[in-house]
């Protein structure tokens, strides 16, 4: 094939389909292939084989029309999280290991209507419980540039389908890092959007309160292309936003390609203060080759402070655990899902079913969710987090009035070895420690990679913004891979 | 006795909206078992909820017909609790800011008096699905599951179980009128549970209250109420406490049991939904739909009463119905007399009514007809026994008074002549009675208007027998 498909945007692979210079079905048969070759890798829970076949060769014959979106055609994978119809959504759970989708979920949805080729669903930790995706019922996603170590989580299969080239783009979720920290530890792009900008209609909820889709891609435009087709108002999810959305890939392209020195006078606020306990000192190095390539692109620094940002992981573990424990009490094995056969009563049935169809992260994170909200602790536990949260959201918002973005590590460091921290899951939570303050202030964040440690393993880095200002993010972005295009556009195995 | 017994009550008002309170199932009573579901209602994975717009404007209207205060925001909250007929393992309800507080209602007592009772708050919930049992197995039916409720708390006001159903059949009137809920207790979408307790007269300080669960009828309300005090009081008397826990009642034997203690009681750890923002109400939409509220009971008594003269009770009885008043009304606008009106309504209406277990809407006797055949009373065309006859014929067939009197020949002898020969009659058959009338025995007057009314079928004009017969026998 002389077309070089995996090292190709959309925007190429749209302008090759068009002009026939590759078929879909060729395009299609591609990621298949790849995706059989590094089965090992354990990046897909489900793979739609004949079914994608047959909805690319009918894009062949249908051909494209002036106003078709640029994803008509590409074949993206999903987290297998997001309901699909007809076919299994499992949470990566036993509980759900049986579960058909009865519905679409609106992001599934805007996705097929786009002629996208979803081509199978990605492995993930258990429920988007985790941070290392090694709590998965389907057993670990491991990271292509090292299978020793682990891919993130908890959206590690979609990480790791876009960084071996198993699909063009993934969606993933993150609720406190999980399509970030995996994107950071693979070498990809990803984005957690505002909170209320992309739809979370049939997303399988972890905490309602945090959980926001995201996409994840190689590269910037791949990013904003993915972002575009999914993000604005959806009516079936009342915590969308009604704000009009914006393309912001038509931006990039018509108004930011060529005209970059315009738009690299924004500001990049750094928490100096936030940037020490726990940090690699290799991380901290690349963070500041990123300041130095931004600086002379243009961009402006400024210290600022974000004095409640080190309450981010207390706050984010009351929180999602409690929203957790509520959310996922309808697996009761009543209507759906894993039902034990080992019971003799009402309660039996609740007890066994949950105690065998919920691996372990989830049911100590339902137990500690159970707790904080139980009469005469909720008011020490939930509603003291619910004031801090506040606080953290303050914090963003003065920082805000003097910056335009926030530049942070995603993770605090490099992907750690399989099984190195499974058994003391509170050194685990500390690998979210960038990551949460963002969700619990509902802000958005792209991360991006930068360069690799030592080890050989990628080191990723974010932009946080103000709501609702992605754009700015992706302009930032844009102009650091025109700067750097050697970080971007990797691709993990041959 | 030497104990007061206080009780607050909690009903439950399923609010009449076409669609479901988070998603657009339909809220039809007597479908086929899950035919009214979705992915919503039945709490599959991923999905959300919509808030039904229309559920909050009767949620308001409700709150406004109590005379409560709307909160300009409330919060829907997750009440947590595991059952087979709670799909999502949580009700979404409201908790510490509900939609509306601090309302009052009057209620009249058995002695005329009028006693106000404070309503704590409203709030908007979500129903629950039905379990049903039988020996096959365990089933459950979701088409209730996510109907629109609303929540209506009382004070501890009430001092006797005559008080909680006054004030029980008072809401159901005031909901009734205001056309937002279901009034139908058969269907289950008005139930109300209790709480009961007992305090020293005199003593400011509430006794341990017993929650009974699950009432629905005015009956099994004051049997459950009644049962309940007595089983406390005995309790007290025997120097026994009471204990804090949920009772049942059942309804065959007359007795309440208990359910679950306090220790078993659920700690259902309620947080805010963060599936659906703050519930935001301004002052204009507030008043718009204050705007609409129809006339409500007590100003429709208070008018009925100024208006017509009626009296306490008689305004009471028809505004307590806001159909029946709209009869009441019309029949006044058709020319009768309002206390007339309001006689006939009280009994025959009522009666027949009462009969059918119906309401005045499936009353077969339009307004229109009914006053006409009271007219013809008033004119004397037919007298009051007839109007009765002819009435039971109306019930029956779309026939109206007039047609009826023409048909049988009921039509009142006015005709003096006519009067005069069968009172002629009359005298001449019973000489005997003459002679006693005539010596003093005038008793015997009702004797001669029952045989002159006999031989004419009922249809002479009593009061022309009356003065014909005076001036016959002198």
């Amino acid at each position: 094939m002389s077309f070089d498909i995996l090292n190709s945007s959309i925007l190429a692979l749209n302008k090759a389909l068009r002009e026939k210079k590759i078929s879909c079905r060729e395009l299609t048969e591609l990621y298949l292939k790849r995706i059989k070759k590094y089965k090992d890798l354990n990046a897909y829970i489900s793979v739609f084989e004949d079914e994608s076949l047959k909805r690319a060769e009918s894009v062949d014959k249908d051909g494209f029309s002036e106003n078709d979106s640029v994803l008509r055609g590409i074949p993206v994978s999903l987290k297998d999280i997001f309901m699909f119809k007809g076919h299994k959504t499992t949470c990566a759970s036993k509980m759900l290991s049986d579960h058909v989708s009865v519905y679409n979920a609106t992001v599934t949805k805007r996705l097929e209507d786009k002629g996208a080729i979803v081509i199978g669903k990605n492995n993930m930790d258990e429920f988007a419980m985790g941070s290392s995706n090694e709590h998965s019922f389907y057993g670990p996603v491991l990271n292509p540039w090292d299978t020793a170590r682990v891919a993130g989580g908890s959206s590690g299969g979609s990480a790791v389908a876009v960084s071996a080239g198993l699909s063009q783009i993934s969606y993933g979720t993150d609720t406190g890092g999980s399509v970030r920290l995996p994107a950071s530890y693979t070498s990809i792009c990803a984005l957690k959007p505002t909170y209320g900008r992309v739809s979370r209609y049939g997303v399988v909820a972890f905490a309602s309160s945090l959980d926001q889709p995201g996409p994840m891609a190689r590269n910037v435009e791949d990013l904003a292309a993915a972002f575009d087709a999914v993000a604005g108002h959806d009516e079936k999810d009342s915590t969308t936003s009604t704000r009009q959305y914006q393309s912001i890939l038509g931006h990039i392209k018509n108004n930011v390609d060529g005209n970059e020195k315009k738009f690299c006078k924004k500001c990049i606020g750094i928490p100096r203060d936030f940037l020490k306990e726990g940090l690699d000192p290799e991380v901290l190095k690349s963070f500041e080759s990123v300041v130095s390539v931004l600086e002379k692109a243009g961009f402006s620094f400024k210290d600022i402070k974000l004095p409640h940002a080190k309450y981010a992981l207390d706050v984010y573990y009351i929180i999602n655990t409690a929203e957790a424990s509520s959310n996922l009490a309808r697996y009761d094995g009543i209507r759906y899902g894993f039902r034990s056969t080992e019971f003799s009563d009402l309660k039996g049935l609740y007890s066994s079913s949950r105690s065998l169809g919920f691996g372990e992260e989830v049911k100590r994170r339902i137990a500690l969710g159970t707790f904080v909200l139980s009469a005469g602790y909720y008011d020490a536990y939930f509603i003291k987090a619910a004031k801090v949260r506040r606080l953290i959201r303050r914090d963003f918002e003065e920082a805000y009035k003097t910056c335009d973005m926030i530049l942070l590590p995603t993770a605090p460091t490099t992907a750690f070895k399989i099984g190195e921290k499974t058994s003391d899951p509170m050194t685990m939570y500390l690998s979210d420690i960038y990551t949460v303050p963002v969700n619990l202030a509902s802000i958005p964040s792209l991360s991006f990679p930068s360069e690799f440690g030592s080890d050989n393993m990628p080191i990723g880095m974010q932009l946080l913004g103000r709501h609702f200002d992605e754009q700015t993010l992706f302009e930032a972005a844009w102009l650091l891979q025109k700067e750097r295009p050697d970080w971007f556009n990797k691709v993990s195995v041959k | 006795m030497k104990y007061e017994v206080v009780i607050g009550l909690e009903v439950h008002a399923q609010l009449l909206t076409n669609s479901k309170m988070f998603c657009s199932c339909s809220t039809k009573y007597g479908a086929l078992p899950n035919s009214n579901v979705c992915p919503v209602c039945t709490g599959q994975p991923g999905t959300l909820p919509v808030l039904n717009s229309k559920a909050v404007e009767y949620a308001v209207r409700t709150a406004l017909a109590f005379n409560c205060k709307v909160n300009h925001q409330s919060i829907f909250a997750r009440k947590n609790y595991f059952y087979p007929d709670l799909p999502k393992g949580y009700q979404i309800s409201q908790y510490d800011e509900p939609l509306a507080v601090q309302g009052i209602i009057s209620i009249s007592l058995s002695d005329g008096a009028q006693k106000s009772i404070g309503v704590t708050r409203v709030h908007l919930e979500e129903d629950a699905g039905k379990n049903i049992h039988d020996d096959h197995g365990s089933y459950v039916d979701f088409n209730r599951s996510g109907v629109p409720l609303v929540e209506i708390v009382s004070e501890p006001d009430m001092r006797s179980p005559q008080e909680a159903v006054s004030y029980f059949k008072k809401l159901r009137s005031i909901l009734g009128c205001i056309e937002t809920s279901g009034c139908n207790m058969e269907e289950g979408n008005l139930r109300c549970d209790a709480n009961v307790s007992l305090m020293l007269k005199g003593s400011k300080k509430f006794g341990t209250k017993v929650e009974i669960k699950n009432l629905n009828s005015f009956r099994f309300l004051e049997k459950a109420l009644s049962y309940e005090v007595q089983r406390q009081t005995e309790l007290l008397d025997a120097g026994k406490t009471i204990e804090q826990e949920t009772r049942l009642f059942d309804s065959v034997k007359g007795l309440t049991k208990s359910m679950r203690k306090k220790e078993e009681a659920n700690d259902y750890r309620y947080f805010p939904e963060p599936d659906l923002a703050p519930l935001i109400l301004d002052e204009n939409y507030i008043n718009k739909v204050r705007s609409s509220m129809p006339e409500l009971p007590d100003a429709k008594k208070e008018r009925l009463t100024t208006r017509y003269s009626l009296s306490d009770y008689d305004a009471e009885v028809i505004s307590s119905d806001k159909d029946l008043a709209a009869y009441y009304e019309d029949l006044v606008s058709n020319g009768l007399e309002p206390k007339l009106s309001s006689n006939w309504i009280q009994t025959e209406v009522m009666r027949v009514l009462n009969e059918r277990k119906q309401g005045i809407l499936e009353f077969p006797i339009s307004s229109k007809s009914l006053s006409e055949l009271i007219k013809l009373v008033k004119e004397g065309k037919i007298n009051q026994n007839t109007a009765k006859d002819v009435f039971n014929e109306m019930l029956n067939g779309g026939k109206n008074a007039d047609q009826i009197v023409a048909d049988k020949g009921l039509s009142q002898i006015q005709d003096e002549s006519e009067i005069e020969k069968i009172v002629d009659q009359v005298i001449a058959s019973s000489p005997e009675q003459v002679q006693q009338y005539k010596s003093g025995k005038t008793n015997l007057m009702g004797h001669f208007v029952g045989s002159v009314m006999k031989q004419s079928k009922g249809k002479a004009n009593p009061q022309v027998v009356n003065a014909i017969l005076k001036k016959k026998l002198g």
